[in-house]
């Protein structure tokens, strides 16, 4: 039987007010990205918890794209500081358990930068592609 | 009011864009400065909201007006520019049913006005008329659908006018009868011109079409011959229309004219064009000028017969088309001008030999305008011809139709309305040729249009005339022919060589070849923008076009006028040593802003106009239209320009991939705003921006490249050239000259620099009462200044509206809400095609169909477009008798559809959070338009978590809190007066708190306002009204100890001197102030010839001999300011010390006044101050922060200040007899009150607003306002403007009946919680509450955002976001990874 091109999982957490509104922006201008993301809005990015992520990886995820409003433009006013913080202690977690940190991104998405957002999970996607599979997925 | 249509129906356009897409206008794009195209059809942005469209449209095109038959000519052509010939000729054919026909023969009266002829020549339209057609087989045209009439009408002559009329019955619904008295259709088109110009396929082809419609044809029936206007009436015909054309050719009138051999011009070509018999001679005479003689001899000359047309007038008087003339002589045709027939020379058998002429010569014009010809007496001449054949004019034969009521004028023709065609027999209609005389073949397709729509009326019972109009000149507003259009010679159609031509009846013109008419098509300019085309009517599936909105005009009845009508950027183009027109990378600051913007021309990309390479030194020039009176008018400071410029290069360096090298050539770098002396440092230190202080000298093209370069002249008088990739001009801010007239109108005044004019004491209020004003239409300002404006002007508003507020205001129903918390999840699923936008991707059924497999799904369907109203309504009858509790819909985007079906819900009796959208569209279809397996897969899992979410979503609760209508205003100087009397004139109770014994704080030390006002009057009669307003309650020597409650709800305890009072109020305004700075430098405090700002404002009002005796004052600027101890610029300082320079100089012109500053921060109009006083002899000398002045005091008492002069590079010693400091404004111990309202503080120690650019007075805890020098120094205007300001805010708060709290916001279970507090911390809204008693946190929920950060800090998970628990989170991490499991067990199992 002939081996299905991996097809990577990705759950995108993007907060209401920047990142998922560049991602309807992407839509109005039409900008094409590949299909493996699975988005859940959530109010500010600052409301993402290290469970959540980790939820993720344990049901399998193959990456987890976290978006926010640029540093100074969150919402909350400072939601995104709690983000970064998370973020970074989240993947120095991952990396303790000899889980790849880079299946966890964070990027900053204003808006208005549908292009933006189009070309990091285009690139997302691409890197996790050819990172394969999430071994946790194995064990899952 | 007059309002501009914008051509959709906003309520129905779904902003999919098939409508852009199609669109074949482009134009230069305004939102992005030109630097892009956008399509006729456009958003103005991308992110606009309402996600709608707008189209451009100017009057028709002069091509589209001029037609006679109203053919739109722009549309077709643009539709033959997209290669949509079908198209095109669907939409000639609304009007005109020949195009092959009219697009050869026509003589395009439309060329003629085409604006394209300004430029180079008028754009070929016939020729691509005729293209089009050619392309197109009618069969495949849709046929025209509408209801059958069963009324019958007779058309008397199948001529283009007789078609067009059939045609247009036709489309209506009718099956007419058209009579024709020759053998076949087609009038003078089959009868009267050659084939070699009309083939006759072309015409047969479409007479075919028409009669395909349901056109009955009679041939060989013949008006008056076979039956008569009665017998047609007789038989049951309800209308008639008479086209008879003119078919019968005047005669000479002279001798021999019966003999053999003379045949009438018309009657000669119709017995070619038929294929009847015909001997034609060899030799031939023509008499006439016009086509028809031109026509009879190229078909005699095809014939071998030698041709002369004999022409009374000369080659310019001749009717004939010049082209057709020149084809005639090029065939061989010979033309004999200024010769009129004498006699028909014949035989003794009758038949001709001859034709004996009369010379002429021209005499005095004639009542055509033309020369009169006037034989020669004597000169006669005779032609040795075999046929002669006359053509000088058709008339019409029209038998009896005089004694059948039909009125005939004096010139032989049937008369009829000019404005129906009706004649004078009711229900007979006529046009064409018997109506016009002989005349052009789409003047009468017109003449049939509109007699077709009289009948249909006439038939209907319908007024005939009712919105008609007879066609007028030619005139409109049309686009502006771009600047850089380039000239592009129209295509030359192909044609028979020559010497093919003569011999056979080939046509001669060959059309264009494709290339050439999409070429041709292309040179239109598209005069009236939109085409009209119609295929943006023709996508949009939502039915969302209106072509027919037309502008409206409104009358409102309003109290007070708000003018927010802001500025123009200045153009550079104007003044020509900056080259902004010539060098493609010179720019403007705009179109830089619009560069580095994501929506921008290059999505983004710092890339430069000329060659989209990327720049990698880019400079800024200031001032550019700014303090400048020599290539503008304009001497002020546009105060925006530095800040925007240093954002501009840090931006661009944040933007540039490689090494960005980034200058900015200033005079003075002028940032005096909140936090903007930090951003200046950061620049030049962090980012490394260079500042280089020095005048431009010129600015030069470097050959061979698209650079440019500057050369400067350098403080210290170097003169240096430096090159770089791309110039930006930091562009001033103008008023539009337009304003002027909208000032005119609402009778204001407008002062200096045409700027409204207002007072310090009263910033937004125009002259006029009642008409505010704010923004830079007022003076050129930033953001935060233009905000804070905005706001004061809405307080000012409605304290002269306050009676009538509320009055106008609706409330909203009720719906009782059906209680479901003991049901369990019922959910109803609608997936959404939104017309083909979902559809044509994602596999909108299969969605439906698995979302019915999920679990709790009740019901599933899929729409046509979910928004729309009547799905509402079907959503509200699925609930209700499906007893769904719960609704997802899977379409667009909660961020613009959330709202509208929770009120759908909400309607239908659900709580409105028990909804979920799954975005299958912006964030699906749109964006996986070539995996549709992908998209659906995808779309799939999106419902799947959202039924999963909702079914975990219980129904929240929303709450009113009741609100305290009362403010606390805390400091009385002017912005906290001036706050509290904005609260009480808007009738809210007041209390003012203030620390000291007196009301008005450091006004009372100032003078003047900058702009001459004196502030002592205004000061006292504003203590006055304080004091006097029955709602104003003043504490003095009072302050806040102790503050309860939140917003709509606080009670502070103020205590004066010991004594405690409790006041309740539902806002708060801290208007505290600041203080002059008291240094330790430049002997201040040891030498009485040492004073601070307000200090020498005192010693001036009270002649205090210091200054007024004093030969040489000097001013030290920035003491204490923009050091590292106090990195701000305290704003007033620069403009305060040039005030009382020009105070010193008004007392004593002799005076010697030096002014030491850094900078010269005279932002606004104050620059003409500073112009004045260097008009009026200060000195001003710059100084630097490393090279401070000196003071030391001299034995005589007076003292001496050195400083460094930076132009002569020497030091300055300057022995002045007063010293005045211009010295930092501070702000003291302001921490306990921001610890009390939990309000935050900057580092410099002031109250930290919102957002520095969009919320200038708000903190982020609601309810609590900031004003005046505690929130920035700042002038008095401007701490009035924000005190208003913030009155009108807290005002919003007041006039509230009740805060509505609850619904998306956290809740902690008390249960659960440790009260470790790690929430309190991150709730930016300090919204959580440690309460110590029980040992854990609690939310207040009405000052709750719904964030959700404090959720995700909580270690215990016991903080719930409603709407975002985590066990909703959990929920959709799960489903979205669902599949997966799936396959891992199936994959384990097998
Ligand atoms: S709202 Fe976008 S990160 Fe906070």
């Amino acid at each position: 039987m002939a081996e299905k091109e991996f097809e990577p999982k990705i759950i995108g957490f993007f907060c209401n007010w920047c990142t998922y509104a560049s991602a309807d922006l992407a839509g109005i201008s039409r900008l094409q990205y590949p299909p493996n993301i699975r988005v859940i809005r959530v109010m500010c990015s600052g409301s993402i918890s290290p469970h959540h992520v980790l939820r993720a990886f344990q049901k399998g995820a193959d990456g987890v794209l976290i978006g926010g409003c640029h540093i100074g433009d969150c919402h909350y006013l400072r939601g995104n500081y709690m983000t970064i913080k998370r973020v970074r202690f989240l993947q120095d977690l991952l990396k303790f358990t000899g889980f790849e940190p880079e299946r966890l991104h964070l990027e900053w998405i204003s808006a208005a930068e549908a292009p933006k957002f189009a070309e990091v999970v285009r690139k997302f996607t691409e890197k996790i592609r050819k990172m394969g599979p999430s071994r946790l997925k194995q064990a899952a | 009011m007059a309002q501009e249509p914008r051509f959709i129906d906003t309520t129905k356009c779904t902003g999919c864009g098939a409508c852009t897409d199609v669109c074949p206008v482009e134009l230069p794009n305004e939102f992005n400065l030109g630097l892009d195209a956008v399509k006729a059809i456009n958003r103005l942005y991308s992110q606009a909201i309402p996600s709608t469209f707008v189209i451009k449209k100017y009057d028709r095109a002069p091509c589209t007006l001029t037609c006679p038959a109203g053919i739109n000519v722009q549309g077709y052509v643009q539709l033959i520019k997209l290669g949509k010939y079908k198209e095109a000729v669907q939409l000639i054919m609304e009007r005109l049913p020949l195009p092959g026909v009219l697009g050869r023969i026509c003589p395009h009266p439309c060329e003629e006005q085409c604006r394209r002829r300004e430029l180079d020549e008028a754009v070929a339209i016939c020729a691509l008329k005729r293209f089009a057609a050619d392309q197109v087989n009618l069969a495949d045209l849709a046929p025209p659908l509408s209801e059958a009439r069963p009324e019958r009408i007779a058309i008397i002559g199948s001529g283009p006018a007789g078609l067009a009329c059939a045609y247009h019955l036709a489309l209506r619904g009718y099956r007419p009868t058209i009579f024709e008295a020759l053998e076949k259709p087609g009038g003078m088109l089959r009868v009267g011109i050659p084939d070699y110009r009309l083939p006759k396929e072309v015409l047969d082809r479409e007479i075919d079409y028409i009669l395909g419609l349901g056109v009955e044809l009679k041939t060989g029936a013949a008006l008056g011959r076979d039956f008569s206007l009665d017998d047609l009436f007789d038989q049951g015909f309800k209308a008639v229309f008479l086209g008879l054309g003119c078919h019968v050719g005047r005669p000479l009138g002279i001798p021999g004219e019966e003999a053999k051999g003379v045949i009438q011009g018309v009657e000669f070509l119709r017995k070619i064009n038929l294929g009847e018999p015909l001997e034609v001679g060899k030799k031939l005479a023509v008499i006439g000028g016009g086509n028809v003689a031109i026509d009879v001899a190229c078909t005699a000359r095809r014939l071998g017969s030698q041709v002369t047309i004999v022409y009374r007038r000369s080659r310019e008087e001749m009717p004939a088309f010049h082209h057709e003339i020149e084809q005639a002589l090029c065939e061989g045709v010979e033309i004999v001008y200024l010769a009129a027939p004498l006699e028909v020379v014949t035989d003794g058998a009758g038949r001709v030999t001859g034709l004996k002429c009369q010379k002429m010569e021209l005499g005095e014009p004639d009542e055509s305008g033309r020369r009169r010809p006037v034989p020669i007496p004597g000169a006669e001449f005779e032609l040795a011809v075999d046929m002669v054949v006359p053509a000088i004019g058709q008339s019409a034969a029209l038998g009896a139709l005089a004694e059948w009521g039909v009125n005939i004028s004096r010139r032989g023709t049937i008369e009829v309305d000019e404005l129906t065609y009706q004649t004078s027999r009711e229900g007979v209609f006529a046009a064409g040729d018997v109506h016009t005389g002989p005349w052009i073949a789409i003047e009468a397709v017109r003449g049939g249009i509109e007699a077709a729509e009289s009948i249909d009326r006439y038939l209907r019972g319908a007024d005939l005339a009712e919105g008609r109009e007879v066609k007028r000149e030619v005139q409109g507003h049309w686009r502006e022919i771009p600047k850089d259009e380039k000239i592009r010679p129209r295509e030359v159609m192909p044609t028979l060589p020559p010497e093919q031509t003569c011999a056979c009846f080939d046509e001669i013109a060959l059309g264009f070849n494709e290339a050439q008419a999409l070429a041709e098509a292309a040179r239109c300019l598209n005069c009236g923008v939109c085409s009209e085309c119609m295929e943006c009517v023709r996508v949009c599936e939502a039915g969302a076009i209106d072509h027919a909105q037309k502008p409206q005009t409104h009358a409102l009845k309003v109290g007070a006028v708000i003018v927010a009508s802001g500025f123009k950027p200045y153009d550079p183009s104007k003044y020509t040593a900056y080259h902004y027109t010539a060098y493609p990378n010179v720019i403007t600051s705009m179109e830089f802003e619009r560069i580095l913007a994501a929506g921008g021309p290059f999505g983004g990309h710092l890339v430069r106009p000329s060659d989209h390479k990327e720049p990698a030194k880019i400079a800024w020039l200031q001032c550019v239209g700014s303090r400048d009176l020599h290539h503008c008018d304009n001497s002020y400071c546009s105060s925006v320009c530095c800040m925007y410029a240093i954002k501009e290069a840090i931006i661009a360096k944040e933007h540039s991939h490689g090494p960005l090298d980034t200058a900015i050539f200033f005079m003075d770098m002028r940032t005096p705003g909140k936090e903007f002396e930090k951003y200046y440092w950061r620049a030049r230190d962090e980012f490394g921006v260079r500042f280089i202080r020095s005048r431009v000298h010129s600015v030069d093209p470097v050959a061979g490249s698209d650079d440019v370069a500057i050369t400067y002249l350098r403080e210290d008088g170097q003169l240096i050239t430096e090159v770089f990739d791309l110039v930006v001009l930091s562009v001033g801010l103008e008023v539009d000259a337009g304003l002027k007239e909208l000032a005119k109108a609402l009778q204001i005044e407008l002062g200096e620099g045409n700027f409204v004019k207002t007072s310090c004491f009263t910033p937004v209020s125009a002259s006029r009462e009642g008409i505010y004003v704010c923004g830079a239409f007022q003076a050129p300002k930033d953001i935060p200044e233009s905000v804070m404006e905005a706001s004061a002007a809405a307080a000012a508003a409605a304290e002269l509206l306050a009676p009538a507020r509320g009055t106008l205001a609706k409330t909203k129903p009720e719906f009782p809400e059906r209680d479901v918390s003991q049901e369990p999840p019922r959910i109803g699923v609608f997936v959404c095609h939104c017309g083909i936008n979902i559809a044509s991707v994602v596999d909108v059924e299969a969605v439906r169909d698995y979302a019915a497999t999920l679990p709790y799904v009740e019901h599933v369907e899929t729409t046509l477009f979910a928004c729309s109203q009547d799905t509402q309504k079907l959503i509200k009858e699925r609930i209700r008798e499906l007893q769904l509790n719960r609704i997802v819909v899977a379409s667009c985007t909660p961020r613009t559809h959330e709202p509208t079906f929770q009120e759908t819900i909400k309607e239908a009796g659900l709580n409105k959070y028990l909804f979920e959208m799954a975005n299958i569209r912006d964030q699906g279809a749109w964006v996986h338009a070539h995996d549709p397996e992908g998209a659906t897969k995808r779309a799939k899992d999106q419902v799947r978590m959202a039924v999963a979410k909702v079914a975990l979503q219980p129904p929240l609760k929303e709450f009113d809190l009741p609100v305290t209508k009362a403010g606390l205003v805390i400091g009385g100087g002017v912005a906290g007066m001036e706050a509290a009397l904005g609260l009480a004139g808007q009738g809210f109770k007041t209390y003012l708190v203030e620390k000291k014994d007196f009301l008005g704080g450091h006004a009372r030390k100032l003078n003047r306002t900058w702009t001459g006002e004196p502030v002592a009057p205004y000061l006292e009669d504003l203590v006055k009204r304080v004091e006097s307003h029955p709602l104003i309650e003043v504490f003095l020597n009072s302050e806040v100890t102790k503050v309860k409650g939140f917003v709509g709800n606080f009670v502070s305890t103020v205590d004066t001197q010991g004594r405690e009072t409790e006041v309740q109020h539902g806002a708060v305004i801290i208007a505290t102030g600041g203080h002059s700075f008291k240094p330790t430098e430049y002997l201040y405090g040891q030498n009485p010839r040492v004073l601070l700002s307000l200090e020498m404002d005192q010693a001036l009002r009270e002649k205090n001999p210091v200054v007024t005796q004093a030969k040489t004052a000097v001013f030290i600027q920035c003491v204490g300011s923009r050091e590292p101890d106090r990195p701000y610029c305290s704003r007033v300082c620069c403009t305060h010390s040039v005030e009382s320079a020009l105070a010193l100089k008004q007392l004593n012109p002799d005076m010697e006044v030096f002014i030491l500053y850094r900078d010269m921060r005279t932002y606004g109009l104050r620059e003409n101050l500073y112009k004045e006083a260097r008009e009026k002899g200060v000195i001003f000398v710059r100084y630097d922060l490393e090279n401070k002045p000196r003071v030391e005091a001299l034995e005589d008492g007076r003292l001496k200040v050195s400083v460094i002069d930076h132009i002569l590079g020497i030091p300055l010693n300057i022995t002045a007899d007063v010293l005045g400091l211009a010295t930092a404004i501070v702000v003291k111990d302001q921490e306990p009150l921001a610890a009390l309202y939990k309000v935050p503080l900057t580092s410099d120690g002031f109250f930290l607003e919102a957002h520095m650019k969009l919320r200038p007075v708000d903190f982020a805890t609601d309810g609590v306002f900031i004003a005046g020098l505690a929130h920035y120094p700042k002038p008095l205007e401007e701490a009035i403007a924000q005190a208003k300001a913030a009155a009108s805010r807290a005002a919003l708060v007041l006039s509230q009946d009740a805060i509505r709290a609850g619904g998306v916001v956290a809740e902690i279970d008390p249960v659960l919680c440790v009260g470790c507090q790690a929430c309190v911390g991150v709730c930016p809204f300090g919204a959580i509450e440690y309460k110590e008693r029980e040992d854990v946190c609690e939310v207040n929920q009405a000052l709750c955002k719904g964030c959700g950060t404090c959720a995700a800090n909580c270690p215990s998970e016991c903080i719930t976001l409603f709407g975002f628990s985590h066990r909703q989170i959990y929920a959709q991490v799960d489903e979205a990874l669902a599949d997966l499991e799936e396959a891992l067990e199936e994959a384990a199992g097998a």
